[in-house]
């Protein structure tokens, strides 16, 4: 039914990190195990701590749901459920619900006789997510600068405090991991179509080879990576582009209060210049 | 367990230690001869492949090089000009030094050299050195006999670089409106037009190139990572697997479909890579085309449309000087 035709024959027992053979079994398509139990109970806490805070206000249009984090007189301090209370519960949800799903992947890893790299290039997502909404806010002494949890919300918020810092364009550590984004989508857009072209060739031809995928880059920009060798480079950019999404982040304000623009006067100030 | 994790390459092959180095498959006739004597970095061999070159670079390469130098030599030479021809001085100020476009008085007229004229003609040489490129990534393709998604894909990209340099410019009727050429220049560009049309985070065609760039860096690590961690069955030998499907493919396909319930075929991950990336720029082209031109502020457009909510006035209302009789006149 929900199982492929190849699939009766991986469906083993073993791998799990906790719980043995108590929850080593499937439900549908997915595996559950003791981390699935876990993140569905997260999942479930955290998405109606978001039903009820939401139905304390008066919309229901979704882009401009809003669970919004305590005011910043509350400190690190637990707030009152409905002045923030609700954002610091669903935060510890989402942490536990991430954390929980990362290591499911470890044991359906594990089971498969896979490496960990997905579960580890995970881990630096949520990474990214516990510097905005635990490292920086921690820095900064409150948890009312953690970001909210709504569509609209939380661009209002990353606009808002990029300009805070006048303009955040200059912030170096956003200028490294945007390039990084940018490369890293360039090259899925390279890896992708190369595989598609080297697969669906021209009219009348038979499917290529990976030598016509080396021989078409080595053509066109003078090295071919190797299909190794474009995973690793994709694995890579990606997570740096993650972490230093992370690092341009907590360094704005823990580390660095005035304009970005004005941070690069070190620059001009070399003496190599006079 | 280490044997599981693949991060670097422990065994390299060298064509050359096996005779002459593989310089590339047979080209059709009438074409060049590629260029240059293949040389092998053992470091880069580590990550991936370790042989450098050759390249071919033909008619379109060669000419699309020589615009692009021209481009180069136009920008560079322009900020030499702007600091007074000194040197140090240009490196000093080289992140804030930029070759401007023609200020708004000169519309979509040819200005004096020094008003934005050689933006103009670098442009123009920079427009010329990427469609040569294009052609080339089409004709590359096609000698090898190989589709031509590569090219398809950059040409995504071009369409956003032409909405920026070229079809905003001209409906909004002033050269004034394109990208300097500048490192810090052209932040403040995006900046300033952010703010100028109501902050582009509202423009939902923004919102979408945005999802359609964190989803392609998911999606890189996904796949990246997942071909990783099955390359100890071969996994990352993608054509064999998509024609003749092996383990690989079963425990990359099986490891999604039980985590998430859904997978990729070997071949599939490709498609939803292509697009997702090629929908990156062709998004972000909509977005940028109709700032300015269809729509002037993105917040009171997404307010209009109940997108965002409308906020409360915090600070004093600021008449936008453009619409003032004095503003208007200039």
């Amino acid at each position: 039914m929900s199982m492929l035709s190849f699939e009766k024959k991986y469906r083993v027992r073993g791998g799990t990190l906790l719980g043995g053979d108590l929850f080593d079994f499937w439900v549908g398509p997915f595996y559950v195990g003791f981390f699935g139990v876990l993140t569905v109970f997260f999942t479930v806490v955290g998405t109606a701590m978001i039903l009820y805070g939401t139905s304390l206000t008066n919309t229901w249009n979704v882009w401009q749901i809003n669970i919004a984090p305590p005011d910043l007189k509350y400190g690190l301090g637990l707030a009152p459920l409905k002045e923030g209370g609700i954002w610091q519960v669903v935060t510890v949800c989402a942490l536990g619900a991430f954390g929980s799903w990362a290591l499911r992947e470890v044991e359906i890893a594990r089971k498969l006789g896979m490496g960990l790299h997905v579960p580890f290039a995970f881990a630096v997502a949520i990474f990214g997510y516990f510097t905005l909404v635990v490292i920086r806010p921690v820095l900064l002494g409150a948890w009312g600068h953690g970001f909210p949890y709504g569509i609209i919300s939380h661009l209002d918020w990353v606009s808002n405090v990029g300009y805070q810092y006048l303009h955040f364009h200059y912030n170096p550590a956003h200028m490294i991991a945007v390039s990084l984004f940018f490369a890293t989508t360039f090259a899925l857009a390279l890896h992708g179509a190369l595989v598609l072209s080297a697969t669906n060739p021209m009219k009348g031809e038979p499917v290529k080879t990976a030598e016509h995928e080396n021989s078409f880059f080595r053509d066109t920009l003078g090295y071919s990576i190797g299909t190794l060798g474009i995973h690793r480079l994709g694995l890579f950019l990606a997570i740096s582009a993650v972490f230093f999404s992370a690092v341009c982040i907590v360094i704005s304000g823990p580390f660095w209060t005035r304009g970005w623009p004005e941070w690069w006067n070190w620059w001009l100030r070399l003496p190599i210049w006079s | 367990m280490i044997e599981y994790q693949n991060l670097f390459t422990r065994v390299q092959l060298r064509t050359n230690s096996h005779g002459p180095a593989h310089t590339g498959l047979p080209l059709p006739r009438g074409d060049f001869d590629r260029t240059g004597k293949p040389s092998y970095l053992y470091w880069l061999g580590k990550f991936g492949e370790a042989q450098i070159g050759p390249i071919y670079l033909g008619v379109l390469g060669s000419a699309s090089i020589v615009f692009g130098v021209l481009w180069f030599w136009i920008v560079g030479f322009s900020m030499l000009a702007s600091v007074n021809w000194n040197i140090i001085e240009m490196f000093r100020q080289l992140p804030w030094l930029a070759l401007e476009p023609p200020p708004p008085e000169y519309g979509l007229r040819m200005p004096p050299l020094s008003k934005g004229g050689w933006w103009v003609i670098a442009s123009f040489f920079l427009l010329l050195s990427v469609m040569l490129w294009w052609a080339r990534t089409y004709v590359r393709a096609r000698a090898l006999g190989m589709g031509t998604h590569v090219a398809w894909a950059f040409a995504s990209a071009i369409w956003l670089f032409l909405v920026l340099g070229l079809f905003r410019p001209v409906l909004m009727g002033s050269w004034s409106e394109a990208v300097p050429y500048g490192i810090f220049p052209h932040l403040d560009w995006t900046s300033a037009l952010s703010i100028r049309y109501g902050n582009l985070f509202y423009n939902p065609f923004h919102m979408l190139s945005i999802v359609f760039l964190y989803g392609s860096v998911l999606l890189f690590a996904m796949h990246g990572g997942t071909i990783l961690a099955v390359s100890r069955y071969g996994g990352d030998r993608e054509i064999e697997q998509i024609v003749d499907r092996g383990t690989a493919s079963e425990r990359a396909a099986l490891f999604w479909r039980w985590t998430m319930g859904f997978n990729a075929s070997m071949e599939s991950v490709h498609r939803w890579a292509w697009w997702f990336a090629v929908l990156c720029t062709l998004t972000g082209g909509i977005g940028i085309l109709l700032t300015g031109t269809v729509v002037d502020n993105w917040y009171l457009w997404a307010v209009k449309h109940g997108v965002a909510p409308a906020y409360p006035e915090v600070s004093p209302v600021i008449v936008d000087p453009a619409l003032t009789q004095q503003g208007a006149s200039k």
